[in-house]
C-alpha cells in the first residue's frame, strides 16, 4: 500500500498518483431536499488509481453523495470535476459516458435478461452499430455483435462467471448478482467506479473474494474505486484513503490508520457501536 | 349572457364529471388500478333508476336510492370476483380485466334493454329558473347537479378526514403493507372504497341522464373516459383534484363546443389535458412522486 | 432438437414466428384461390393480417419498452387515411396496383411515424398511468381531427379543408375524405398476400431490433430505468426509437387495412380498437412475439366462431377475457403451468434459484 501524501488542492492521494491529475474532485458539494440539508460542504479528491472508502453511520448521506456524483440528483451547491471536467448540467447517462460507473445498494440488474446481455448493455456506448444495421442486421452488425460478445465474455471470465452467461440475471445467487453488477459497470469503460455497499449480505469468504476482486479491478483496468461499505474489515484492509461522513458533513479524511485513531470518528461513529465491529 | 349560460352549463356538466371522477380517483388512490368498468357502472345506475321509474312508477328519489343500492352491490361484487384475485398481479392484467368487466356490463345491458335508446325522464321536476326577463335560463337539473356535487364533495372530505374507515382508506392508499401491519383490514377497506365509488357512479348516472336523456348500453363509456381524464387532470388520487378537474373539464368542453367547434370539442378537451400534464406531470393538485435510488 | 434449443432465444423465436406465418400463408392461400374458404372468412384474412401487425407493433411499446399505450389505434388511423389519400392521388399516375399499394404503405408509415415523433417527444417524459392517459387522449384527438377533415383531389392536386366539401373549391374533383363519412371510394388494392408480406416485414424489423444494441437498450429501460441510465443509455432516445418504430408499423398496417374496404371512417380507430389491440398483446404475452400472433388470430376469430350464439357472443367474449386473465394470474395455475412448460422449456434442466439473504441488502 502506497504512502498517502497531501494533494495540492484539498486532500490526499496515493503517492503514485501524485503527478497525475486526480480522477475525481468535488468542491464544497451540497444538496438540500426541501428544507433538509442532506449533504453539505463535501470535498474529496480521488487519485487516478486510488481505492478509497466513504463510510459513516446509517443516514449519513453516503448514497446521496453517490447520487450526486452520478447526477441522479443535481447538487444545490458546489461542483464536481470528473477527470478535470465539470459534470454540472449533465444527465446521468452523459456522466457515465464521461467515465463514472456505479453499482447500487439494492441491486439493479436487468433481471429478465441473460447475464451476457446485462454486460452487453453495459458495453452499449462502445458497440459500433447504427439503428439501420440494428434493424436489418446488415453491414457491421455481425462484426459489432461479435466484438461485444467477446468483450462481454472476457469481463465475465474476469469474475469467473462465464458458465452462467446464458442464465437469466434475476435467477443468479445473491453474490453473483453483485459481481454481475460490477461487471456491467466495468463494461462502460469507466475511469472510476463507485460501489455502493458491495459486501452487503455476503459471508466472510465471499467478502474476502470481493476484496481481492476490487484490487484486481484497480490493477487490471487501472481505474479508481470509491466504495461505500459498513464492513470495517473490508474498508480498513483495502482502502487507501477514507472519508467519514456524518449528518451530511465530512468529519474526517485520511489513511485507515488516521481514521482509526481519529477521536471525532470514534465519537460519532465507532463510539456508538458497542460491539466494536471496527476492530480490524 | 350566452357566456353566463355556457358557464353554468359547463359547471353542471363538470359536476357530473367530478362525481364520476371521484369514484375513479378513490379507487385509483387505494387499489392503484384504472377501473375502466366505472363508466359502465354509471350506465347500470341510470338503467336501474329508469326501470323503477318507468315500469314500476316509483318516486324519483326512491328510484335514485334503489339505483345507489344496485350500483354499490355491483361495485362490491365486481371487486370481489374480478379484481380481488388480481391484487398481486401486474397493473396491466388488472386493466385488461377491468376492460373485460366493462364489455361484460355493456353486453348484459344490451341483452336486457336492447340497443334502442331509452328516453330518460328527468328525476328533477321543477321549472327552470329564469333571470333577466328570460335572457338567462338555468335548468333545474343544472342546479340539482351542482348542489349534489357540492354536498358529495363535503361529505366525502368529512368521511375521509374524520371517520375511522376514511382514515383507514387514506392509510391504505399511502402504503398498503404498512396499513396492514397496523391492523387495518386492507381487503375490507378496498371493498368499501369500491362501494362508495360505485354509489357515486349511480348518482352521476342519474344526474347525467337527467340532463342528457338518451340512455343506451354505451352511455357510460365516453363520460367515463372523460371523467377519468378529469381525475388525471386534477391529479389522480386526490379528491379535491378530481373535483377541480371535473369542473374545469366540463367548462372547457361546453366553451369549446359553443365558441370553437362542436365536432372538435373532444379534441380540445384532450389537448388541454395533455398540456396540463406536460407542464405538471402529476396533474394540477397531484403530489410529486420522487423515486428512491 | 438439442441443437435447436442451444440457439439464442431470440433467434429461436424468430424461426418459429417466420415459420408460423409462412406456413399459415402456404395453407390458406391455395385454399382461398380454389375458393374453398367461405366468404366471411375470406373477408377476414386481410384484417387478421393487419391486426397481427398492429399487435406486434404495440408489443414493441408495451412488451419491450414497458410503457402502456392506450392510443395505438390513432397511429393506425393516421397511416390508414394518409395511405388512402396517397393511393387516390396516385391512381392515375401509377397503374400497377402492388406498386401503388407499396407507395401508399410507405407514405402511411412515414406519416404515422411523424405523428409518433410529435407525440413521443413531449409525452415519453411521463411515466406509467400518466403516459397511458396521454396516449389515450392523443388517440381521441387524432380520431376527432380526421373526423373533421375534408380532402379531395382534382387536376391541380390535393385540396384539404376542415370545414366542408364546398370549401375544398374543386372543379370536377374527386372527394377522398368526406368528414364524418370518412374515406369514400377507396380502391381496394390490398390483398391477403400484401398482408402476409407486411407481417413478415414487421417480424423482420422487430426481431432484428430486439436482438441488437438498440433493442437491448430498450429492454434495459423496461427492466430498470435507473440502471439503464447509469450504464450510459440515453433513455429518451431509445424510448423514442421504440415508440416511432411502433407507430410506423402501426401506420403501415392501417394502410393495408383501409385499402381492403371501399369506405372507412375515423370512428373505426377509436379507443375501443386501441384496447382490442392491447388485449391481443396482453393475452399473447408481453414481449412474446409468437404468442401475440396466436392470440390475435384466436381472439379475432373468436367472435366469428361464436356467431351461432349471436347475441351472446360479445358477452361470452367478455367472460373469456376475464376468466383468462384470472387464470393466468392465479398462483396455483401458474405453478401448474410452469411445472409442465418448465420441463419442456428449461434449457439444461437445472434451474438456479435465488438464495440470497435479502434482509441484509
Amino acid at each position: 500500500m502506497d504512502k498517502m501524501v497531501p494533494y495540492p488542492s484539498n486532500s490526499i492521494v496515493p503517492e503514485r498518483d501524485l503527478d497525475k491529475k486526480p480522477i475525481l474532485e468535488t468542491h464544497h458539494l451540497g444538496v438540500d431536499f426541501g428544507g433538509l440539508t442532506a449533504v453539505d460542504d463535501f470535498s474529496i479528491t480521488v487519485g487516478r488509481t486510488e481505492i478509497s472508502g466513504l463510510i459513516g453511520p446509517n443516514g449519513a448521506g453516503k448514497t446521496t453523495v453517490f447520487n450526486l456524483l452520478t447526477n441522479v440528483y443535481q447538487p444545490t451547491r458546489g461542483d464536481i470535476m470528473l477527470d478535470g471536467m465539470t459534470t454540472a448540467r449533465k444527465t446521468c447517462f452523459q456522466v457515465n459516458k464521461m467515465g463514472i460507473a456505479r453499482t447500487f445498494q439494492n441491486i439493479r440488474l436487468f433481471s429478465n435478461m441473460s447475464v451476457l446481455d446485462n454486460v452487453k448493455i453495459g458495453l452499449h456506448n462502445s458497440i459500433n452499430q447504427n439503428l439501420f444495421s440494428a434493424m436489418t442486421h446488415l453491414f457491421n452488425y455481425g462484426k459489432s455483435e461479435k466484438a461485444a460478445r467477446d468483450e462481454a465474455m472476457s469481463l465475465l471470465e474476469f469474475f469467473d462467471m462465464q458458465d452462467v452467461a446464458d442464465s437469466e440475471a434475476g435467477s443468479l445467487p445473491y453474490g453473483a448478482q453483485r459481481r454481475l453488477e460490477i461487471a456491467r459497470a466495468l463494461a462502460t469503460h469507466p475511469k472510476i467506479i463507485l460501489l455502493d455497499e458491495p459486501a452487503a449480505g455476503m459471508n466472510p469468504s465471499e467478502t474476502s473474494e470481493l476484496m481481492e476482486n476490487i484490487r484486481r479491478i484497480r490493477d487490471n483496468f487501472g481505474i479508481a474505486v470509491l466504495l461505500i461499505e459498513h464492513d470495517m474489515k473490508l474498508v480498513m484492509n483495502i482502502c487507501e484513503g477514507i472519508c467519514v461522513l456524518d449528518h451530511g458533513k465530512v468529519i474526517a479524511k485520511g489513511s485507515p490508520d488516521e481514521i482509526k485513531s481519529n477521536p471525532k470518528v470514534i465519537e460519532a461513529y465507532l463510539g456508538k457501536k458497542k460491539e466494536g465491529d471496527a476492530n480490524a | 349572457m350566452t357566456f353566463l349560460s355556457n358557464l353554468i352549463n359547463g359547471i353542471s356538466l363538470g359536476s357530473v364529471y367530478a362525481i364520476i371522477a371521484l369514484g375513479y380517483t378513490m379507487v385509483y388512490g387505494i387499489a392503484k388500478m384504472l377501473n375502466f368498468a366505472h363508466g359502465d357502472v354509471i350506465m347500470v345506475g341510470a338503467y336501474a333508476s329508469y326501470c323503477t321509474m318507468i315500469y314500476l312508477g316509483w318516486h324519483p328519489l326512491l328510484s335514485i336510492l334503489f339505483s345507489i343500492v344496485v350500483c354499490t352491490l355491483l361495485g362490491v361484487i365486481i371487486e370481489a370476483f374480478a379484481y380481488k384475485p388480481l391484487r398481486r398481479a401486474g397493473s396491466l392484467a388488472v386493466l385488461i380485466t377491468a376492460i373485460g368487466v366493462s364489455y361484460l356490463l355493456q353486453n348484459v345491458a344490451l341483452l336486457i334493454w336492447g340497443s334502442t335508446p331509452k328516453v330518460f325522464t328527468s328525476v328533477v321536476n321543477f321549472e327552470p329558473l329564469s333571470f333577466f326577463g328570460g335572457k338567462l335560463t338555468i335548468t333545474a337539473e343544472s342546479i340539482v347537479t351542482v348542489l349534489a356535487c357540492i354536498v358529495i364533495m363535503i361529505c366525502l372530505t368529512l368521511f375521509t378526514q374524520k371517520t375511522k374507515i376514511g382514515k383507514a382508506m387514506r392509510a391504505v392508499s399511502e402504503d398498503k403493507d404498512a396499513a396492514e401491519l397496523m391492523g387495518i383490514n386492507v381487503n375490507t377497506t378496498i371493498s368499501i372504497t369500491f362501494a362508495v365509488g360505485s354509489a357515486l357512479a349511480a348518482v352521476a348516472g342519474v344526474l347525467l341522464c337527467s340532463s342528457y336523456p338518451t340512455l343506451v348500453p354505451t352511455t357510460g363509456s365516453m363520460p367515463g373516459i372523460k371523467a377519468f381524464t378529469a381525475a388525471v387532470f386534477g391529479g389522480i388520487g386526490s379528491i379535491p383534484g378530481a373535483m377541480l378537474g371535473g369542473i374545469l373539464l366540463g367548462i372547457i368542453e361546453i366553451f369549446s363546443k359553443s365558441y370553437i367547434s362542436t365536432s372538435l370539442s373532444d379534441a380540445i378537451v384532450f389537448a388541454v389535458l395533455i398540456l396540463v400534464l406536460l407542464i405538471k406531470p402529476t396533474g394540477i393538485l397531484g403530489k410529486k412522486i420522487t423515486e428512491k435510488v | 432438437m438439442r441443437k435447436f434449443k442451444s440457439i439464442n432465444k431470440f433467434t429461436r423465436t424468430g424461426i418459429i414466428s417466420y415459420l408460423l406465418v409462412i406456413l399459415g400463408f402456404a395453407i390458406i392461400f391455395p385454399l382461398q384461390q380454389l375458393g374453398l374458404i367461405n366468404h366471411s372468412l375470406s373477408g377476414q384474412l386481410v384484417p387478421i393480417c393487419t391486426y397481427i401487425v398492429m399487435a406486434l407493433s404495440l408489443n414493441l411499446t408495451v412488451g419491450f419498452l414497458g410503457e402502456l399505450s392506450l392510443g395505438h389505434a390513432g397511429f393506425v388511423s393516421v397511416g390508414a387515411f394518409s395511405g388512402v389519400i396517397a393511393a387516390a392521388g396516385l391512381q392515375d399516375k401509377i397503374a400497377f396496383e402492388p406498386l401503388r399499394l407499396l407507395i401508399a404503405v410507405i407514405i402511411g408509415g412515414i406519416c404515422a411515424g411523424i405523428v409518433g415523433l410529435i407525440i413521443g417527444v413531449p409525452v415519453l417524459r411521463l411515466r406509467g398511468d400518466y403516459l397511458a392517459i396521454v396516449t389515450l387522449a392523443f388517440g381521441e384527438i387524432i380520431k376527432n381531427i380526421i373526423n373533421c377533415l375534408y380532402v379531395g383531389v382534382d387536376k391541380s392536386g390535393l385540396h384539404i379543408s376542415m370545414n366542408d366539401v364546398k370549401s375544398l373549391g374543386m372543379e370536377n374533383g374527386k372527394i377522398i375524405l368526406n368528414g364524418p363519412q370518412g374515406a369514400v371510394g377507396i380502391d381496394q388494392i390490398s390483398s391477403f398476400t400484401a398482408g402476409v408480406i407486411l407481417i413478415l416485414f414487421a417480424l423482420f424489423i422487430i426481431l432484428n431490433l430486439v436482438n441488437s444494441k438498440s433493442g437491448r437498450a430498450v429492454m434495459a429501460i423496461r427492466d430498470n430505468r435507473i440502471a439503464a441510465e447509469s450504464v450510459g443509455i440515453n433513455i429518451s432516445k431509445y424510448k423514442l426509437i421504440a415508440f416511432i418504430t411502433s407507430s410506423v408499423l402501426a401506420g403501415m398496417a392501417g394502410v393495408v387495412y383501409a385499402m381492403n374496404y371501399s369506405t372507412i371512417v375515423a370512428k373505426k380507430f377509436d379507443f375501443n380498437t386501441s384496447i382490442l389491440i392491447l388485449v391481443f398483446v396482453v393475452l399473447g404475452g408481453m414481449g412474446n412475439i409468437v404468442g401475440t400472433i396466436i392470440a390475435t388470430v384466436v381472439l379475432y376469430m373468436l367472435p366469428e366462431l361464436l356467431r351461432e350464439f349471436s347475441d351472446f357472443r360479445m358477452l361470452i367474449y367478455a367472460v373469456i377475457l376475464i376468466v383468462v386473465m384470472l387464470l393466468t394470474n392465479n398462483e396455483k395455475v401458474k405453478l401448474i403451468l410452469s411445472n409442465t412448460t418448465g420441463k419442456l422449456l428449461s434449457k439444461s434442466g437445472k434451474i438456479i434459484k435465488w438464495k440470497g439473504s435479502a434482509d441484509n441488502g
